[in-house]
């Protein structure tokens, strides 16, 4: 019996419900809204994922056919064809269509049909171009004298490989790493740890004024000004490459591996710094062995996210980087990168068609590829503040 | 017989007095060195980003006019004695206007439940604070795919499909300033939380208890007094948003940026020029490039204007809510 009062003098009420709450139906309601909101960014993250993938479904389960070869359609047909098939017959895009009367359309249905009849087949018309194989392996496609990988999603037979666009992605995305990370790593080495308090407080923020930087602008500064000037410096061929736009994407990331780099110095514990120079340390003996080291995870972190940021860049590389699709590991040559070539392509796609779809497909592993650098980094992070603040 | 011990415990963000310099007696050559390697990589950082605002202001400066900021373009956008950004000034500030009004109320709330209600160590709290990371870290072009495929196929087409849609034309399911302006409060999402998140933890906790032990409730405490307290920090967080959402362009290229319109935006459902597509448009599709150099100049000044003005502000307020707070504790 003094059992069950003790407890039911301790229970929260009805269904978890305090007394208050009881009272106050309203209040408990806002504070169940205020939770309900707050739930809104995993829910876009999962809606991020779940619409970009499901555009791109077909093609990842292999359902999607982008053979070319077509049966000639006849004009009984063509009023039962739906729309977007009929636009991938006829090879125009849907405001093309949008913009065709009835005639103009039997008479190129007319034009198609001819064409068909006349053309030799071509060997490679009734590959489906979207298929695991032809998206990752080489081939030898007609008028090549070799296997190769190629990305041309405009010519007659579409080829969607995707090895150059990830090798352009990486190749603009090192140069970036390459010219940034070791800039930034010595700048926040030196204003956490060198630089005076008074000059730390002017340079950080000076630093960060980086970020304020819109990309579409560090785009047009490499494609105007950097452009010409490497060129002159170094004459080589192309103009636009992976080199000016990796230079320039390694300006957008910058403000990113100082802020988190200097952030993960800082927050090694002072008495670490005081003690190695208690010992005689001189100040920069301080950072480089006792500092450095006991932050290294959160170095190891700012990289990483980095990578992400550099990786998932638009604009520069879209604007400095040539575009150009060809598989070569010279930061010389003109470079298609994965993001860029979804920014230049999808306006001129038909919603649902396969061109459609692979773009949304580079989209999920690129989401894919960030995520997955986020989250290391974060758990790197965590951990490392953690152990920080645990032998503090 | 009062002996001084030195501080050795430091609030964050109180100002540590340096550390006392030892100057070796015995030269440390590595030590010279590379010091000043890390601080000439610092000022290196500095001068390149010199370099860049002062070869736009300088270049921009003479294309710049009172005329071409207040003009419209509707004669030719790449005549350099007829061409005028009002139209992309309008958008760009119509489009991140509205973002804020979608993008703080979901941000605010957030914050308050990560800072008022969540316990910390629990899962749930763990997992909202890494969707908030990793949303702050998704490519700009990936929500411009999200924005196309969810909000303009997804939403527009069953917009379209139910009683607010009219006619063949698709209303809701085509690029619009609204899907616009929602795929970039989706994206700044995390700008709001984290800045409203930091002014709320420097609100002090007396306050809070002060008010609860008169008898408010929770949820008026958070209203009336800790809100208010706050004003400020979400304030800076709106600006920022701001500010990182006016210079995006890869998330309006396919849900609402229009390469030429002759009106302006005036329905939700209306496209919209914008700055910084403008700035993509001119340097990269100009039929003369030398020739339209003054305006793709002028036009870049006035978008680095409107971003750096907007930083300003924010790091202004921030620095007052900081002093501010500080007095107070």
């Amino acid at each position: 019996m003094a059992e069950s009062r003790q407890t039911s003098g301790r229970s929260h009420g009805w269904m978890g419900l305090r007394r208050g709450h009881q009272a106050r139906p309203l209040e408990w309601l806002g504070e169940k809204a205020i939770l309900g909101v707050s739930l809104s960014a995993i829910l876009m993250v999962f809606l991020i994922f779940l619409f970009v993938a499901r555009e791109s479904l077909p093609v990842l389960l292999g359902l999607a056919d982008s053979g070319v070869y077509h049966e000639p359609v006849s004009l009984e047909e063509m009023a039962r064809m739906p729309r977007g098939e009929l636009a991938d017959y006829l090879d125009l895009s849907a405001a093309e269509m949008e913009r065709m009367d009835e005639a103009t359309l039997k008479l190129l249905m007319e034009v198609k049909a001819e064409e068909i009849a006349a053309a030799p087949e071509d060997k490679d018309a009734r590959i489906n171009t979207v298929s695991w194989p032809y998206l990752l392996l080489p081939h030898q496609w007609t008028g090549y004298d070799k296997p190769e990988f190629i990305w041309q999603p405009v010519s007659a037979i579409h080829k969607y490989n995707v090895v150059p666009l990830f090798i352009g992605s990486l190749k603009a995305t090192l140069v970036a790493l390459l010219f940034a990370v070791p800039l930034s790593l010595a700048a926040a080495i030196y204003v956490s740890q060198l630089a005076a308090p008074r000059t730390r407080e002017l340079l950080k923020p000076a630093i960060e004024m980086l970020a304020g930087i819109p990309s579409v602008v560090l785009g047009f500064f490499a494609l105007i000004v950097l452009a010409t000037v490497l060129q002159n410096t170094f004459g080589y061929q192309s103009r636009l490459n992976a080199l000016v736009a990796g230079i320039a994407l390694g300006f957008a990331i910058i403000p990113v591996v100082f802020s988190i780099a200097e952030d993960a110095l800082t927050s090694v514990p002072r008495s670490y710094t005081q003690a190695a120079l208690a010992l005689g340390a001189s100040k920069w003996q301080a950072a480089w062995k006792v500092v450095l080291p006991a932050a290294i995870p959160g170095v190891f972190a700012a990289v990483v996210l980095g990578f992400g940021r550099a990786i998932g860049e638009t604009m520069i590389v879209l604007m400095a980087s040539g575009n150009a699709s060809i598989v070569s590991w010279n930061i010389l040559d003109s470079t298609r990168t994965i993001t860029a070539t979804i920014a230049a392509e999808l306006a001129e796609t038909v919603v649902g068609g396969h061109h459609y779809r692979m773009l949304f497909l580079l989209g999920t592993l690129l989401f894919a590829v960030t995520f997955a650098s986020n989250l290391v980094a974060d758990l790197i992070i965590h951990r490392l503040k953690a152990r920080l603040e645990g032998k503090a | 017989m009062d002996v001084q011990t030195p501080q050795l415990h430091f609030e964050p963000g109180e100002r540590e007095p340096e550390l006392i310099h030892f100057r070796a007696k015995s030269r440390d050559w590595a030590s010279c060195l590379f010091t000043g390697l890390t601080g000439l990589a610092t000022w290196l950082i500095l001068g390149m980003l010199g370099v860049i605002l002062v070869n736009i202001l300088v270049n921009g400066w003479t294309g710049l006019s009172w005329r071409f900021i207040i003009s419209n373009s509707d004669q030719d956008m790449f005549d350099v004695n007829k061409a005028g950004v009002l139209p992309m000034i309008v958008g760009t500030a119509a489009r991140v206007i509205l973002m804020t009004l979608f993008v703080i109320p979901v941000g605010v709330t957030t914050a308050i439940y990560l800072t008022e209600y969540a316990r910390t160590t629990s899962l749930l709290t763990r997992i909202i604070r890494g969707a908030v990371n990793n949303l702050a870290g998704v490519p700009s072009i990936v929500f411009g795919l999200f924005g196309l495929g969810f909000f303009i196929l997804f939403v527009g087409g069953l917009m379209d499909r139910s009683v607010l849609g009219g006619g063949p034309e698709p209303r809701w399911g085509k690029p619009a300033i609204l899907w616009a302006s929602l795929t970039l409060a989706v994206m700044t999402l995390p700008v709001v939380i984290v800045a409203t998140e930091e002014s709320l933890k420097a609100i002090p906790q007396g306050l809070r208890e002060a008010s609860l032990a008169l008898g408010a409730t929770k949820l008026q405490t958070i209203l009336q007094i800790v809100l208010p307290q706050a004003m400020p920090g979400i304030m800076t967080g709106g600006i920022l948003s701001v500010s990182r959402a006016a210079g995006e362009v890869a998330p309006i290229l396919f849900t609402g940026a229009a390469y030429y319109m002759a009106s302006y935006p005036k329905a939700l459902t209306d496209q919209f020029m914008d700055l910084g597509y403008h700035v993509f448009i001119l340097s990269t599709q100009s039929p003369n490039i030398e020739q339209t150099r003054p305006i793709l100049y002028a036009t870049v000044v006035v978008l680095l204007l409107l971003t750096f003005a907007l930083n300003f502000v924010a790091i202004l307020i921030r620095t007052r809510m900081r002093k501010q707070m500080r007095a107070l504790h």
